[in-house]
């Protein structure tokens, strides 16, 4: 699994080749935004894989891509956004070409996806059984009452209590969390083999994320769900996932299983997010580590390292080549860690 | 931590009580009362910082905003310099106004588009006389200096900044009046994270440079735990437990607060596996109809039948530790059991 120096990251998982046992294989994503003057490049060349039944973590700051590229994966772009190139395999077929009413299929069978905001993601207007049995109505052919039947079901699933009356309320009925839990079931539903969950607890309270952050771990536990979890916040997918990715102006700077990830961050990017973690032991008074300067901007793609200008640990050719992603020493010969940095490690001064 | 008996509090806050009337119904024809801040008590003394944390709903900003006079009390005091805010009238508590300021959570909603950053730090300057007229200029480029940005940021509009730059103009700008007490009104929630740590950094420099005293209003625990030396815990209107922040995340005997810092998670996998979550049953209650006795005795695994009917008193466990619960005894000891339906 070596990289070759030459490419742009196209052949970088050639050698496993299209394994049975990944289920989401993405190859050099690229999507960008048409604005008044000018393009905004959200994703510029992304490469991942996943395996069934793993959990992924990719975490990142406002406008790092981390939305639109999953969005990309399932094509739900605003029309001004513009895959300009990669490839796209969920269960080794090739779905980047798949027409329009395949995409529907996909979105509404294959892939399930939990969003951030439960308040605006539910239909205002509509009982939430009927927003629950849509999907499998049309998309597995259910009749009305099996359709309601296995909403219920999902809805004891999620943790709803009187999931029989809850299918004839209306959304603003529920609390915030009951909204997620609701969504989730939604995600659920028809049985995809991957979910998308982005952010899905930015919106809530501590105490509710917590019961939400562990419904989701039973659920993979009982169904064997692959999931990808977007979000900004490093300490929560420490105690949930088994890999992370670590984006940055719309590339993958880092990726590497959990505990190469905290007890082993390579990316200076990464580095400098964990260290400007508030800690336990920190006393008053102690200035957290920051990382300087501001995000990127978005309107160039970038030729170079785009970490570059707020980078301690840049040299010369940070400013002129983008670095390509590479394998790294481990910890642990079980691990697996890959970063896009000119600069070992141990040659930063 | 300095020392709190030693100095006089800069405010205090006796049995605050905000309710804002409220219509409900499809037409508006019930009226109600949310009980946003009912009848909480806590001191803030000179040059500390502290963390008033809580979920959303909790009254944590309308407490920052009432203590402020942004929002008239319903009733309880605000003794700021022994005077009583909430006695005086609009033009009486402007010589005030100046003392007290606060920084906002939105940085893009709460700078004026139309003015550009100098004209906007100017105008508190000017209007509370702090210098005189020929040295306005001065004062501002220093305020442009202090929280770190460079001094020809003065020309320009708001719209060119980012979130990050934005909240240190709000910073300077509340700075401006030669402040003694700021409210931080989650000053750093809608910042990015690598720019976050700056921001709390900032914080802390101008403390020590200005003397500042902070009440710093927050959900993000860690955060609180970094800058405060006293930390509020907060549910549902009422105080829970008050204590010196190392007491409070090292000891805590609400089971509010237990289950709060239990939910938040650490940045550390080895941590997180070994850890076991005190997992809280359901949602916050209603504000409008807020539970009898202790209000958070619908979701606490402690909660006996004393709890629904009696409000607990808040009691001292010494060194200003204070908790307000029933079964604040058999927590210390260790003996208490959950209650069987939970």
């Amino acid at each position: 699994m070596m990289p070759s120096t030459q490419d742009n990251g196209n052949s970088r998982y050639e050698a496993k080749g299209n394994n049975v046992s990944k289920l989401l294989e993405v190859k050099n994503l690229e999507t960008r935004f048409k604005a008044r003057n000018g393009y905004v490049y959200a994703v510029n060349g992304v490469s991942f894989s996943l395996e069934k039944g793993e959990m992924l973590g990719v975490v990142g700051e406002s406008g790092c891509g981390k939305s639109v590229t999953m969005m990309s994966l399932i094509k739900l772009l605003p029309p001004s956004a513009e895959i300009t190139s990669g490839e796209v395999f969920l269960d080794g077929e090739d779905i980047s070409h798949a027409s329009a009413k395949k995409m529907n299929y996909i979105r509404g069978v294959k892939v399930g996806m939990i969003f951030q905001d439960p308040m605006t993601s539910l239909n205002p207007f509509v009982k939430i059984g009927l927003q629950l049995a849509e999907g499998i109505m049309y998309h597995k052919k259910l009749s009305k009452e099996e359709a309601y039947r296995q909403a219920g079901i999902y809805l004891d699933l999620v943790g709803i209590s009187n999931s029989t009356e809850r299918l004839n309320e209306f959304p603003h009925q529920l609390s915030g969390g009951m909204r997620q839990r609701v969504m989730i079931a939604m995600a659920l539903l028809s049985e995809p083999s991957l979910v998308i969950a982005d952010e899905p607890t930015t919106a809530l309270d501590v105490t509710i994320q917590a019961q939400i952050v562990e419904l989701i771990k039973e659920i993979r536990e009982r169904l064997n769900t692959s999931i990808i979890w977007i979000t900004h916040d490093l300490s929560l997918l420490a105690g949930m996932v088994d890999r992370i990715v670590v984006m940055y102006s719309g590339m993958i700077v880092e990726e590497a299983t959990l505990e190469e990830i905290y007890k082993n961050p390579q990316h200076p990017y990464t580095i400098g997010l964990l260290q400007s973690i508030p800690k336990v032991d920190a006393s008053h008074g102690k200035r957290l580590p920051s990382i300087g300067g501001a995000p990127p901007n978005l309107f160039i793609k970038p030729t170079s390292c785009p970490f570059a200008p707020r980078c301690a640990y840049k040299i010369d050719r940070c400013e002129q080549e983008n670095p390509q992603i590479r394998e790294v020493r481990t910890l642990h010969e079980k691990n697996h860690h890959r970063v896009a940095c000119w600069v070992d490690v141990e040659k930063r001064s | 931590m300095r020392a709190v008996s030693e100095s006089k509090p800069i405010i205090q806050v006796h049995n605050l009580v905000k309710h804002f009337p409220v219509r409900l119904g499809a037409f508006g024809e019930k009226a109600a009362v949310v009980h946003a801040v009912d009848d909480i008590s806590f001191d803030v003394y000179p040059g500390e910082t502290v963390g008033l944390v809580g979920e959303s709903g909790c009254g944590k900003s309308t407490t920052g905003f009432t203590l402020m006079q942004l929002n008239r009390a319903t009733s309880g005091e605000v003794i700021f310099n022994g005077k009583d805010l909430t006695k005086l009238k609009e033009k009486e508590l402007r010589k005030y106004r100046k003392e007290l300021q606060i920084v906002f959570q939105d940085p893009y909603s709460t700078l004026n588009p139309r003015m550009t950053i100098g004209e906007a730090l100017a105008e508190p300057i000017r209007m509370h006389k702090i210098v005189p007229q020929n040295e306005v200029a001065a004062k501002t480029a220093q305020l442009i200096e202090d929280v770190g940005l460079s001094p020809n940021v003065a020309n320009r509009y708001p719209h060119e900044f980012s979130g990050g730059q934005r909240q240190r103009i709000c910073i300077a700008r509340a700075l401006a009046s030669d402040p003694k007490f700021i409210v931080c009104d989650e000053p750093i929630s809608a910042l990015d994270v690598s720019i976050q740590a700056q921001v709390i950094n900032l914080l802390m420099d101008i403390q020590e440079k200005y003397n500042l005293t902070y009440l710093f209003i927050a959900h993000d625990l860690a955060v609180v735990r970094h800058i405060s030396d006293r930390v509020i815990v907060m549910y549902l209107g009422k105080i829970m437990e008050i204590a010196d922040k190392d007491e409070l995340f090292n000891n805590p005997v609400h089971p509010y607060t237990t289950a709060l810092l239990s939910a938040v998670p650490e940045a550390d996998p080895d941590i997180e596996k070994e850890r076991r979550r005190i997992i809280l049953k359901g949602d916050v209650s209603n504000a409008i109809d807020p539970p009898s006795g202790c209000r958070f005795h619908p979701r606490c695994r402690f909660a006996v039948h004393t709890c629904s009917l009696e409000e607990p008193p808040q009691r001292d466990l010494g060194d200003g530790h204070l908790v307000a619960c029933h079964r604040i005894d058999e927590i210390r000891k260790g003996t208490i059991r959950e209650t069987e339906d939970h």
